[in-house]
């Protein structure tokens, strides 16, 4: 249940930059370490990117896409707030960073499947 | 908690990552078509200066912006003490660049 | 006390600092009340010690500040039509505040970080200069005045969640009048002033998250006030701007 003073467009905005970051941040770690076995243990590499064609796995990728695409935007939105001069479409901005960043994913996911 | 110079490098590394980040993402749109093995990413990084940078800097930026923005994480929401902040700061740069970098080496050399 | 059908079902927090919880009042419903009018009825004719605090009664003081079914709000501006589902009704006292009792918070520390972000005017002149004259229509004063209209009610310091997380904040309604005189040229404490807005507990701890926007009954935009601080403190800091009034 979100308290309702958190009830507004703009609060959900900042918890989906939040936890976005936070999602990417523990998953680079793990990046890392996979992309590092291409000159360690190749064949345990290729092993990994076979296991990750599964349906599954391909749509949870799209999901990393999706959050890295909307921490982008929603980035980019903090940056004009903070360096621009103030602009009240901030809501516009706000769902037009969630929905391009959608359209990023979909685009990775029909690519993928 | 962030002080001017933290939030200045944090902004800065922001400012760098985005043109990366959309790079990135364009890149991996284009390269999952007809799925991924070791060779077909080995035969387009190895021995590329350009992807040697790109890469390079791509970890550097992210692993100084990630480590500044899980600060505030632990600051707001862990209640991290003050003094354990910048000690945390550090380990969780370090970490993400080492084993960035690691990842970068292998596909690029 | 029997609730007849048609009462308010209304919740508040009776209490005190060590300890408190939530006491149900039947208030009879009227085609037209205000929040402070519930309040109010509860006060007068079912408990006599309720504690809260009111002045004006017609939003011009912002004394009556508490939470309204979990939103920051100035009771006696708020309709129970605007707030008021299936008869219920929860009040308590402004979130991140400490409390004194019942339904009064301890506003001293709000006041403090006031004090703390150089939220008062530093002055050069004295009554034998001239008076300087300032052009409403100058930039500068523009972006003062958009801000000015403060008067200190907390409710966007209930409604941040930073003040919440961060005990150093100095939260929106201190940076908003930082701001305010940050463009007032006649203030020569500019250097003071965003030194103080730019420590642990200033203005690069604000998310954006724009709650103090959604709440501010005055309509202020502190999100964008502080905004305007980190770009001033950052054009001082990287010598772009100088570190007076031009």
């Amino acid at each position: 249940m979100i308290k309702p003073h958190r009830s507004q467009p703009l609060w959900f905005a900042y918890i989906v930059h939040r936890l976005s970051g936070l999602a990417l941040a523990l998953f680079l770690p793990v990046h890392f370490y996979v992309l590092a076995l291409a000159i360690s243990a190749p064949a345990r590499l290729d092993e990994f990117l076979s296991w990750s064609e599964q349906p599954v796995v391909i749509a949870m990728e799209a999901g990393l896409v999706f959050l890295l695409a909307v921490h982008l935007f929603g980035g980019l939105r903090l940056l004009a707030v903070e360096l621009l001069p103030w602009n009240p479409r901030q809501k516009t901005f706000a769902a037009a960073a969630a929905g391009l960043a959608f359209f990023i994913a979909c685009g990775f996911l029909l690519r993928a499947i | 908690m962030l002080n001017a110079r933290l939030y200045f490098i944090q902004r800065l590394s922001a400012m760098v990552l985005a043109p990366l980040v959309l790079g990135h993402l364009l890149g991996m749109i284009l390269a999952i078509q007809g799925g991924l093995d070791a060779a077909e990413i080995l035969s387009r990084t190895q021995g590329s200066v350009w992807w040697g940078l790109f890469y390079g800097l791509f970890v550097v930026a992210a692993g100084v912006h990630a480590a500044i923005g899980l600060r505030v994480i632990a600051c707001e929401w862990l209640r991290l003490a003050p003094a354990w902040l910048d000690a945390f700061t550090w380990i969780a740069g370090l970490v993400l660049i080492g084993l960035g970098s690691r990842a970068v080496v292998a596909l690029v050399l | 006390m029997q609730a007849k059908a048609v009462d308010l079902d209304v919740r508040v927090w009776r209490g005190n600092a060590s300890a408190g919880g939530y006491v149900h009042y039947p208030v009879p419903l009227r085609e037209s009340q205000s929040i402070l009018d519930v309040v109010t009825w509860i006060q007068r004719n079912l408990e006599p010690t309720l504690g809260y605090r009111f002045a004006c009664r017609v939003g011009m003081c912002g004394s009556c500040a508490m939470m309204v079914n979990g939103k920051p709000r100035w009771t006696c501006r708020t309709h129970i039509k605007q707030v008021v589902r299936n008869h219920a009704l929860t009040l308590a006292p402004l979130r991140n505040l400490p409390v004194i009792r019942d339904l009064v918070c301890d506003m001293s520390g709000f006041f403090d970080k006031w004090q703390q972000a150089q939220g008062r005017f530093h002055p050069s002149a004295t009554r034998e200069d001239a008076i300087v004259p300032i052009d409403p229509q100058s930039p500068q004063r523009k972006l003062a005045d958009a801000a000015i209209e403060c008067i200190n009610c907390a409710v966007c310091y209930a409604a941040c969640d930073v003040v919440a997380n961060n005990p150093a904040y100095l939260g929106p309604a201190a940076l908003n009048r930082a701001w305010t005189l940050v463009n007032d040229v006649r203030d020569v404490g500019l250097g003071e002033r965003l030194r103080a807005v730019s420590g642990p507990g200033g203005c690069y701890n604000c998310h954006s998250q724009q709650g103090c926007t959604t709440w501010c009954p005055k309509e202020l935009n502190p999100t964008a006030s502080i905004a305007g601080l980190k770009r001033k403190a950052l054009k001082v800091a990287l010598k772009t701007e100088p570190l007076d009034h031009a």
